[in-house]
């Protein structure tokens, strides 16, 4: 024997998960290799998906409350004209952090931090890829977001817009640090976003669950990875963007500066070419929680799940090529215009046969009108009208008119809120027993439910009236007799009922914690691996990792659900398996908690903001950083040999 | 506050809001029937499925069969959206082609260059002494082609008048342009629609439009110059515009007062509103404007002066006077 077969041969003495180790035996073996560490330390250096996405989920939802403070401020002061409780400079500011804030803040990582509890577990895996990167990235996203809060109530946050135009956001007009806080608050995030898109696309390409072959792959798992795909070629256009506007500002750099040749529109192509897949970003997520709640509720498998993967992917593409109807008023060539009209108008056609799709399902099932059913229904009647008005303004000739007015600000929340937020409360609900073990109160649940649905429609159809009326978006007051006073009021009453309805929403969320209705593994009855597990999961996840032979591998096992064996319980360890077929291919060791992603983001953290005063921050700064990087990369052991994978 | 005239896009009192009008109907027809048919789909579908017997659940162990009758339907639906998208893509291609069309024939050039927050206006002419330069308005000839280029000192701007067409960015460093054929006459309101500083709200401009032999009226006493002051308080009011702060922003045409970063005051009575549609033209808001344009446009450039109850009185007194 020589030493290299040796050293291809198994260990003998490594205690593995089998038929002779399961059971309790199992569960607390795998406890003490899974567990993290124990107060506060070991909270810091949790590494586990579930834990990173639950924070990700109660910071965004955090953020969402506060940016919904500013909505409700600012519908109080346009409730009537020449309203002077707000003033100019201060409405500036509210607006802009408002969307700043539900963009960066709130709708992506609430929708990668949903990504991130549910992936592993709906995929059967014990935790994500680069464990370590999503807890740095976590904490980039928490320190991207005090910066800008801090800013705000220091008043010293940005006013430019969540768009930041330059020259407006420039050396010469934006004031003070406002918008280099605004800019750096989109290095933080987009790093934060960029970190999760990778974590998201290596833990479904390479850990899938035996078995689980890409055609098997869940509607969400789908959505997710076209979306971190997404992520992936949109951000640096922004992170482009982002910086070059920093160095105009801090390094006298003429990027978006006419005088010296530089160009204003520049910025606009570049954070367009993210800012318009942001929105899918945003969306695709939600079509995966309607596909997974259409399928549980009415008791079967999503109709022409290849038409719906195929919508999901041809979605992501187009959605590439419509930045400029975000331009159609800043005089580029009209001919070229004619392009981005016809591929705007054409996302409509996998979002339609998407649309198709669940319908179809409800035609051949027996919907249970549980709350998670109910939002997909709201979604249907909301997001449809987003989605044709987006028809309507993709026109070239109807959008010169209703580009930046308030017809605009109907529509896309009518794509947002009806198409992102509707969903996301049902997937909220849906998934509450997994997250939590406690099952939401019906009962509160189904009052916010119709508070949040007719809310809506009365805070925000009104605004398409008042955008065909000539009402600007982004103005702090307008005047009288005009004809805007009813719609205005209208929409202020509304936002008021949404905003008391996702008050109720919340305290569900926190009364239900201690809620006598414990939750089983499964209560919905439902077909994916994440309901196989515990509610709430294990830090391991699954005992023995899970074979899926179906899509719905929990409707067609029959009794028990087959397992494979054979991965190590005292270190951790994962199963990879092939891209497209799911077949196991080798075991991976999996990082353990460490505290250096948190030390290497303060530290990252620390280099950015002071890099807003001073350039030397980028060198001196890069120090710490480059310390904790090291610390966080440190060999701990020899790398264990590579086994062969025992079926 | 002031109420100079009306803005709204469905006023279709031009060549290209008019067509606005047309295909925002086509459009609003069509994705109304889509409408219907998503719900109609939707609410039979939960109506349907709740009375059946027959349904292909996992309770039922169907849970992976699809009637057959869905396939077909999922292609005509496919056809129905591709079939709507491309009737609407078409009629709004012919659309721009008929709004482009105004462009080739301009009988009228007007230039607008946009400040942070408000509007400089000229009508140039081969004879510069015949130039018209005014702000915060623009007159129109009914039925004649006009183009007016569009320009901007200071960030990016955009010009909307609803009632006549849609928007047109002003952008530093670019000229861009935009052609209207009012067909009505009447008296409009314009705003600017990018965001462009804290004053955004309050960039409107009054546009009017009028028979031609009205416009040309109009062109003949723009092209004056401004008229001179005649009672002592007037008198007094044009000392101290031409040679204190006034002057060194404004402009007066045939006076001292010959700054060039601020709205030309040539004509100013003759306006329908103060600061760019902030209030509207009256002595009570000229009073309230000169004493403290800060309290009454919070931020804007016009620093507010602190004027004796002499100097005010005279001052408005003197503006009265540029009709």
């Amino acid at each position: 024997v020589t030493p290299a077969e040796k050293a291809k041969a198994p260990p003998a003495k490594v205690p593995r998960d089998g038929p002779k180790l399961t059971g309790a035996k199992l569960a607390s073996a795998l406890d003490v290799t899974w567990g993290r560490p124990r107060g506060f330390l070991g909270w810091l250096a949790s590494v586990d998906h579930k834990d990173i996405g639950r924070r990700y989920i109660v910071t965004a939802l955090v953020f969402m409350g506060l940016a919904g403070l500013l909505a409700a401020a600012m519908r109080m002061q346009l409730s009537q004209p020449d309203n002077d409780l707000i003033g100019a400079a201060r409405y500036n500011e509210i607006f802009t952090m408002h969307g700043t804030t539900m963009m960066f803040l709130f709708a992506v990582p609430v929708m990668q931090g949903m990504q991130i509890y549910l992936t592993p577990l709906m995929v059967g895996t014990r935790n994500m890829a680069f464990p370590r990167l999503t807890a740095f990235s976590y904490w980039m996203y928490l320190a991207g977001g005090c910066l800008l809060w801090v800013a705000f109530i220091l008043n010293i946050g940005p006013d430019v817009g969540w768009f930041a135009y330059p020259p407006l956001s420039g050396p010469q007009y934006g004031i003070g640090k406002r918008p280099d806080i605004w800019a750096q608050m989109v290095t933080f995030t987009e790093i934060a976003a960029l970190a999760v898109a990778v974590t998201l696309t290596a833990t479904i390409l390479k850990q899938r669950a035996p078995g689980m072959t890409l055609a098997r792959m869940p509607l969400f798992v789908w959505a997710t990875l076209v979306t971190s795909l997404m992520v992936i070629f949109s951000m640096p256009s922004v992170a482009l963007a982002s910086s070059f506007l920093l160095s105009d500002r801090l390094v006298g750099t003429h990027f978006y500066n006419p005088a010296e040749s530089g160009d204003a529109l520049l910025w606009q192509h570049l954070f367009w070419f993210f800012g318009h897949p942001e929105v899918y970003i945003i969306f695709l997520p939600a079509t995966g929680f309607i596909s997974e709640i259409v399928s549980t509720f009415c008791r079967r498998s999503v109709f022409a799940y290849p038409i719906v993967v195929m919508a999901l992917v041809a979605t992501g593409i187009l959605a590439f090529g419509l930045w400029v109807h975000h331009m159609f008023a800043t005089g580029l060539p009209r001919i070229g215009y004619s392009f981005y009209t016809a591929a705007s108008m054409s996302v409509s056609i996998p979002t339609g046969l998407q649309i198709f799709c669940w319908i179809a399902t409800m035609w051949q099932g027996r919907p249970r009108f549980e709350v998670p059913f109910l939002y997909v229904i709201a979604f249907l009647f909301t997001f449809v009208i987003g989605g044709l008005s987006g028809v309507i303004i993709a026109a070239v000739p109807l959008d010169l008119q209703l580009h930046d007015t308030y017809f605009i600000v109907a529509h896309f929340h009518y794509v947002l809120i009806g198409g992102a937020v509707f969903p996301l409360l049902g997937a909220i609900t849906y998934w509450y027993p997994k997250f939590t073990g406690r099952m939401m109160s019906d009962a509160l649940g189904k009052l916010a439910f119709w508070m949040v649905f007719l809310g809506f429609q009365l805070a925000f159809f009104p605004m398409h009236i008042s955008g065909l009326l000539g009402m600007p978006r982004r103005v702090y007051t307008y005047p009288a007799g005009q004809g805007l006073e009813l719609p205005n009021l209208l929409s202020s009453i509304g936002a008021m009922v949404v905003a008391t309805a996702i008050f109720l929403f919340v305290v569900n969320m926190i009364v239900s914690l201690r809620s006598t209705r414990v939750a089983p593994p499964n209560p919905w009855a439902a077909p994916s691996l994440e309901w196989a597990t515990s509610s709430p999961p294990p830090p391991y996840n699954f005992g023995h990792i899970p074979v899926a032979d179906s899509r719905t591998p929990l409707w067609d096992c029959g009794e028990t659900l087959p397992v494979v064996h054979g991965l190590r319980v005292n270190e951790r360890e994962l199963l990879l398996t092939s891209i497209l077929a799911a077949g196991p291919e080798s075991r991976e060791p999996s990082a353990e908690p460490s505290w250096w992603p948190f030390v290497a983001a303060a530290a990252t953290a620390v280099m950015f903001v002071s890099s807003i005063f001073s350039p030397w921050a980028v060198l001196f700064g890069a120090v710490p950083v480059t310390i904790a990087l090291i610390a966080w990369f440190w060999p701990k052991s020899p790398f264990p040999p590579p086994e062969p994978v025992i079926s | 506050m002031s109420l100079t005239g009306f803005q709204t896009a469905l006023g279709g009192d031009a060549l290209e809001s008019a067509n606005f009008l047309t295909l925002f109907g086509v459009f609003l027809a069509v994705c109304a029937v889509m409408y219907l048919l998503v719900i109609g789909g939707l609410l039979g579908g939960l109506w349907r499925s709740r009375r059946s017997e027959e349904q292909l659940t996992v309770e039922a162990g169907r849970h992976h069969e699809s009637s057959p009758h869905f396939q077909p339907v999922l292609i005509g639906w496919g056809a129905v959206i591709l079939v709507g998208l491309f009737g609407l893509t078409v009629a709004s291609f012919f659309t721009d082609r008929s709004n482009a069309s105004v462009a080739r024939h301009p009988d009228l050039t007007v230039k607008v260059t946009a400040n942070q927050w408000w509007w400089d206006v000229q009508y140039p002419t081969h004879d510069s002494s015949k130039m018209i330069r005014t702000a915060n308005e623009i007159h129109l000839p009914v039925g004649v082609p006009a183009e007016i280029t569009l320009q901007s000192n200071d960030v990016i701007h955009s010009l909307w008048i609803p009632n006549l067409a849609g928007k047109q960015d002003l952008i530093p460093g670019r000229v861009t342009d935009i052609q209207l054929l009012p067909r009505k006459t009447g008296t409009y309101r314009g705003q600017c629609a990018e965001f462009c500083g804290v004053q955004h709200a309050h960039m409107a401009l009054d546009v009017t439009v009028e028979s031609k032999e009205d416009f040309e009226r109009w062109v003949a006493a723009q092209q004056r110059v401004a008229f001179a002051p005649t009672t002592p308080l007037q008198v007094a009011g044009y000392r101290y515009v031409t040679t204190r702060e006034c002057s060194a922003c404004h402009n007066i045409a045939g006076t001292p007062a010959s700054g060039s970063v601020a709205p030309d005051l040539t004509h100013f009575a003759s306006r329908r509103s103060i600061a760019a549609g902030t209030l509207p033209m009256s002595t009570g808001n000229l009073y309230g404007w000169v004493a403290d344009p800060q309290s009454q446009k919070p931020g804007n450039h016009m620093p507010t002066i602190g004027l004796s109850p002499d100097e005010l009185r005279a001052v408005v007194a003197y503006l009265e006077v540029l009709k």
